[in-house]
Order: C-alpha cells, then structure tokens, then sequence
C-alpha cells in the first residue's frame, strides 16, 4: 500500500465521521423540527364528578346518550363498542349496593399513552385522553395496559358514522369526554342527560367552576388511586 | 424394489413438503384477508381477550427464536467448539422464527395495511416501538453473523458478531417480557419476574427447537450424531427446563403470597377450568415432567427420547403462553377491591374465549413461514453442522 | 438499439390511449366558489387532509375553512348526499382515474352532515 493510498483513505474515514457528526444532532432535532404539539399550557383540565348515591340501578341514560351523540350501535355482545357502561357493584362485606357509570378516566399519567407504540394514544393539552385514528395500527395494546378496561377495539366495518365522530374498523376507540361537543363549548353527552345530575362535568383548574368547588368540600375518590394515574374523573359517595 | 434411486424420493419429498408449508402459509393468508374484510369479530377474540391465539403463536416463535441463539452463543462467545459448529444452523432458525412470529403478529392487527405507520411513528415509552428496532436490528445482526461464518475470509469477525448478537437478543428477550411486566393493570402481569422468566423460557424452547430440527436434518442426510454430543446436548436441555420450571413457580409463589393476588392465583391454578388444566397437564407435566423423565431417567436419553422429550417441551410452552396469555386477560380487573361488580361490559365477571380457526390458521401459518424458510435455506446453503472427531474437553 | 425501440414500443400504447382520454366525469356537489382555487386545491388538498387533521386531532383546532366536513357540506352529491356513493362522487372519479386508493371514508362519514342530522334527529 503506497503512502498516497493510505493518506487518501484516512481522508475518506475522516470526513464520513465528520459527516456523520454533522448531521446527527439535525437527526435528532428532526421531530422537534416537524412540530411535536405543545406540551400545553395546563391552564385547562377537564373532569368530572360523578355522585354514585344519585345513580340509581337500572337507570342508563348516560350510556343511551353517549350512544347517540357517537354513533355507536349500543351493542352489548362481547365484542360490541361500550365508550361508558353502568357497573353495578356490591360490598362483599356489608352487602351495601351502588351504581355508578365507568369510562375513560382520563388520567393524567395514562398507561394506555404510555405503551402506544405509534403515538396514536395521546394526552391532549386539556386533559383529555383520545385516540388519533389516523395513527392506530389496532395493536390493543392500550386495551390490555388500561386499568379501567375503558378502551373498545372495533370488530365489525362501521357505517353511517356521525360527522363529528369519525371511527372505523380496526381501530381501538374510547370516551372521548364528547371532545367535539367541549370545543364547541357544549358538555359531554352523559353530562347533559344525566336526569339525576349526577355527573358534574367542568374545569378542574378553574377555581370558579361548580367541580372546582365541589371536589374541595365533599369526599371522593379516584379509582385505583393506588395506581397514582390522577384520574380527572372522580366518584362520590363510594 | 423400484428402479429409482433413494436420492429421487427424497426430492420428491422435499418439493412436497415446501408445497405443504406453502398451503398451509396459503390457508393463512387467507385467514388474514377474511380478518380484514370483516373485521375481527370472526376471530373468538374481543374487547375482554383482546389478544389470543396468534399471539400465542408469535410470542412462542419469537422466545424460542430468540433461544435458539443459544447454540450459536455457546460457540462463538463461550468458544465450545461443538457448539461452533451448530451456530449458522442456529442462525437460520432464528431467523426463520423471528419472520414466522412477527409475520403473524402483523397480520393480526387491526390495520395491517398500517405498518409503515407503525414503522416511522414511534413513541419511545413503548415497548412495541422498541421491538420494531430489536426486532428489525435482530434480523440485520444474525444476517450478518451468519454471513462472518459462512464467508471464510469473514470468519474472523465471528467471534464480535457473535458477541453483538449474544447482548441484542438479551435484550430483545427482555423486551418481550417487558411487555407484560409494565402492565400493571392485570393481575397476572405487572410483575419484574417476566424479563428474566421469558429469558429463561427462551433457552429451554430454542434448544428444544434445535434438537427437533436436527435430529431431522441428521436423518434426512442419514448422518448419526456423535453419542458424546447427544450426550451434552440432552443434559443442557435438561438443565433449562428445570431452569424455566424453576422461573414459573418463583413467579407463582410470590403472586400467592400477596392476599390482593390470591384470587387471581386460585383462578389460574385451581378454579379456572381449562387454565389449570392445560397449565398442570400441559405445561408442568407433559412440557417439565416428562421431558426430564426421558432426559435423565437411567436407560432411555437416546435420540428418540431426546427428540419426543423436545417436541413435548414445544407443546409444553404453547400451553404455557396459552395460560400466561390468555388466562390473564380473561380474569377481570380489579377496579373495586371489596366489591363484586357486574356491568354490560363484562366487569367482575371471568371473559370467555373460545378460538376460531382463523386465529388457528394464522398462527400455522407463521409457522409455515418458518417451515419454508429453514427447508429451502437448509437445502441451498450449507447448514449441516460440521462436527470434527469430538474430544471431551 | 433493440432496446430503445421497444422501450418506445411499450410506451405508445399507453400515451396512445391516454390521448384519447379526458378528465373524468366529477359530481361537484352543490359547486360555486371553492375555499381556494380549484387548481391549488388539486395540488394541495392532501397536504391540507394530512396536516389540517393533526392540528385538530391534537390541538383542537377546528377550522371550518379547511376541515373536511366543510368540504363534504358542498362537495357532497345532491342527489344521494355523498362523495364516494357512485362512480362519479366527487372523491371517488379522480381517486378512481388516478388510481389512488383513499383511505379517509373507513373511519370519516362520506354524508353531508345536515342530511345526516336530519336522518338521525337529535
């Protein structure tokens, strides 16, 4: 190998690394590049508060509303899309009854956010937790790492959608705190139509708001709060 | 006595064969197109088991891919010169696998005409965005391992390779059981014992994998193997197994240890009906029990026990992840310790799943995959294992 | 040689045939003046599709100009109240002519959304 050759080829070595050290920050900079949303100004979060001892058993007109408002088709076979469901629960020690309607919590710390392995579980800057379809591949991962079982795979082609609620097959889907309807200014579907009031619908940031007011002066909880996810959706009377 | 000569047959039957594997691969692609037209609701899959029997499949193809390495590790990292000689043959079984399980798990999502998005979108706290790098990075280092072994000017970059791929698949192994261990929603995951438990498992069902296929190619090519081998290979088999036993009952124990976990634990062991079954008979005592009878039992541990006693621990695993998969997913949540609930969604109550033959046929599928991959690849390249007379060492 | 020649072969039949043809046929709807130039919007409508629906998926943003449900209130058939009912709906022609397989209407309702208010009474 004459001394040219060798001088030529640690050129070459040379200036690839110098390449490669060049562009490597601008790779790294590329998302922040192509605009990830902000982080969000946590001015608003919304939540709701749900009074257990106001639901009466038998009672569904939260399911039936939120069914009407999206679209769905209020199946309940297995693998029918329920967004929220009433549960009826027992102590097993006392025997004391309560209903109480369950969806999305929209946890501030969400595990369904956190295991998406396209981004397409996201958190939105005012607390609502929502599925960005166009990026769902139907993995259901968010389905087993949801500690609320609040999340619904679509199993069947869906037709007739409404048009401000666009879903389709093979997608996964949940409460979506009637996010279409909130940026209009309106309240979630199961809100309004709750004849019992007994879901509070709000800001939980605003200290002027009813929820605001009402989660600091009467007892409630979150649900597995020992998960420390910071459910927006708080239950009272439990 | 007829007028062709053995080599004819064998041709035929190899030619038969790939047209077997590519029906069988066939009936599953048009499972998968059946799933894409109608929606998943064909499959006995839903909103309580959302993953079930081709994730069975895929997980155990790509564990056992991943332990399959094994051999090839003892070799190039290790430096048993009889284990060298089983490492390209190791390689190409990795591979294969890895292509049949992640073939099937691709199909299997709800938009598989979504992978590209899967591909460039990655959120970096989830496991699955890793695994497409490991996954993809895996299929890239093995290539390349192969290639430094069965290029001889490349052979002495055999033993980095090897190395290189030796940490990949830890941590890709780790990765598949962190998919369970960071649910901490279900009781029967969320548990730090997965990613060691799965490593372990891995070493048990890739070896397991590689005796049956070379016990296979030894026959086709009417070779013996050195009884001396045999005789080391069996006894590692043995020693995983107990090992990856070892690993279940740990992981067992400490769950029956915590009362929150108790009912859970009854379920899968006892009360759970089809669970319990498959995971007593099938998994600890025809997948454990019985290979380590034919392993060590004084007398047998010849090729044909060592070969039945493979075969049993693959049946085994499947069992296993059955139980492990979807066992879990059919105990309901815990969201109101205390309480019996019960709602339209199937709170409190245990999920039924009864699998279709479209999840049945994608997962044979995948297996075709691998089926395919390793017969033709065995037949054009050079796998057999090159054993020089063997000196224990 | 021989190659060019049939390099030029394979390509004539196409380019013949395609003289022949003319834009497709297109059901615009309730028509009149577009949001933006009919040519832009042909040059740009997916980067509006695809980049207008992460500011509203994710920010919430709902600008009326540039959403799709704006588009499908006046492009939207007058007779069956569609963009991809028929042959010639005003998605499906071109997507169809230029064969562009869209994926939008799995999920996103190809009906006019006052004619499916009054279809589904609130």
């Amino acid at each position: 190998m004459s001394e040219i050759d060798l001088r030529r080829r640690s050129f070459f070595k040379t200036s690839m690394g110098a390449a490669a050290v060049a562009i490597a920050p601008g790779i790294l900079l590329f998302d922040t590049a192509h605009g990830k949303p902000p982080a969000g100004d946590g001015k608003v979060r919304w939540g709701m508060l749900i009074d257990a001892t106001q639901c009466r058993e038998g009672c569904s007109d939260c399911v039936t509303a939120c069914n009407k408002e999206n679209g769905l088709p209020g199946g309940t076979s297995a693998t029918a899309v329920q967004w929220i469901r009433k549960v009826e629960i027992k102590e097993v020690s006392t025997g004391r009854k309560m209903s109480l309607p369950m969806m999305c919590q929209h946890c501030e710390k969400p595990p369904c956010v956190d295991v998406c392995p396209t981004g397409a579980s996201f958190k939105r800057h005012d607390g609502i937790v929502l599925v960005d379809r166009h990026l769902c591949i139907g993995c259901r991962y968010c389905m087993m790492a949801c500690p609320y079982k609040a999340r619904s795979f679509v199993h069947e082609p869906v037709t007739d959608q409404n048009p401000d609620v666009p879903r389709g097959k093979g997608t996964v889907e949940s409460c979506t705190l009637c996010v279409h309807r909130i940026d209009n200014g309106q309240q979630p579907a199961c809100a309004e139509s709750c004849t019992n009031k007994a879901i509070l619908f709000g800001d939980l940031n605003d200290p002027d708001s009813d929820i605001f007011r009402k989660i600091r002066s009467v007892a409630s909880v979150q649900l597995r709060a020992d998960l420390r996810l910071n459910t927006g959706i708080r239950y009272q009377g439990l | 006595m007829s007028a062709h000569p053995p080599m004819y047959f064998k041709n035929r039957l190899y030619y038969l064969l790939i047209a077997a594997g590519g029906l069988v691969a066939l009936a599953g692609l048009y499972a998968v197109h059946l799933m894409e037209d109608h929606g998943h609701v064909i499959t006995g899959m839903n909103n309580q088991v959302v993953w079930g029997i081709p994730h069975v499949f895929a997980i155990f193809m790509i564990v056992a891919a991943s332990g399959v390495l094994n051999v090839a590790s003892i070799g190039s990292v290790f430096g048993k010169t009889l284990y060298k000689a089983r490492a390209p043959l190791a390689s190409l079984l990795s591979i294969a696998m890895l292509a049949g399980g992640l073939s099937v798990l691709m199909l299997d999502l709800g938009r598989p005409d979504r992978v590209i998005v899967a591909a460039t979108n990655t959120n970096l706290t989830s496991v699955f965005a890793w695994n497409v790098v490991l996954y993809s990075g895996m299929f890239a280092l093995v290539a390349v391992y192969l290639w430094t072994m069965m290029e001889r000017r490349m052979n002495r970059w055999t033993k980095p390779a090897g190395f290189a791929v030796f940490a990949w698949r830890f941590i890709l192994t780790t990765g598949t059981g962190l998919i369970f261990a960071f649910l901490t929603a279900r009781q029967a995951y969320g548990s730090a014992l997965l990613p060691p438990m799965f490593i372990v498992l891995s070493f048990a069902w890739g070896l397991a994998v590689f005796h049956l296929v070379q016990t296979i190619l030894y026959a086709w090519n009417e070779k013996v193997l050195d009884p001396a081998i045999m005789q080391r290979k069996k006894n590692l088999l043995g020693v995983f197994i107990v090992g990856s036993l070892y690993m279940v009952v740990i992981y067992h124990l400490t769950n029956l240890y915590f009362a929150q976990q108790i009912g859970f634990q009854r379920f899968i062991l006892r009360d759970g009906g089809v669970y319990p079954q498959l995971f007593w008979w099938g998994y600890v005592v025809l997948g454990n029990i019985l290979p380590l009878v034919l392993i060590y039992w004084p007398g047998l541990g010849r090729t044909r026990c060592i070969f039945s006693a493979s075969l049993l621990v693959v049946l085994g695993a499947f069992a296993l992840l059955y139980v492990f998969i979807i066992g879990g997913q059919v105990y309901p949540l815990d969201i109101f310790p205390g309480y019996e609930a019960s709602s339209s969604f199937g709170d409190g109550q245990i999920a039924s799943y009864t699998p279709s033959l479209h999840e049945i046929l994608l997962g044979f599928g995948g297996l075709a995959i691998a089926f395919i991959t390793t017969t033709v690849s065995v037949r054009v390249l050079n796998f057999m294992p090159q054993d020089k007379h063997y000196i224990t060492d | 040689m021989k190659l060019f020649a049939s390099l030029l072969l394979c390509l004539w039949m196409p380019m013949a045939l395609a003289t022949g043809m003319t834009v497709p046929k297109l059901d615009i709807g309730k028509g009149g003046q577009c949001v933006e130039d009919a040519q832009w919007m042909r040059k740009n409508h997916m980067d509006l599709l695809k980049h207008q629906r992460d500011d509203t998926v994710h920010k919430g943003v709902r600008n009326t100009k540039h959403s799709l449900k704006g588009c499908i209130e006046c492009h939207a058939s007058t007779l069956d109240d569609s963009v991809t009912a028929r042959a010639d709906s005003f998605c499906v022609a071109c997507h169809r002519y230029e064969s562009v397989k869209i994926d939008c209407f799995e999920c996103h309702s190809d009906k006019r959304k006052s004619a499916w208010l009054q279809r589904n009474a609130k």
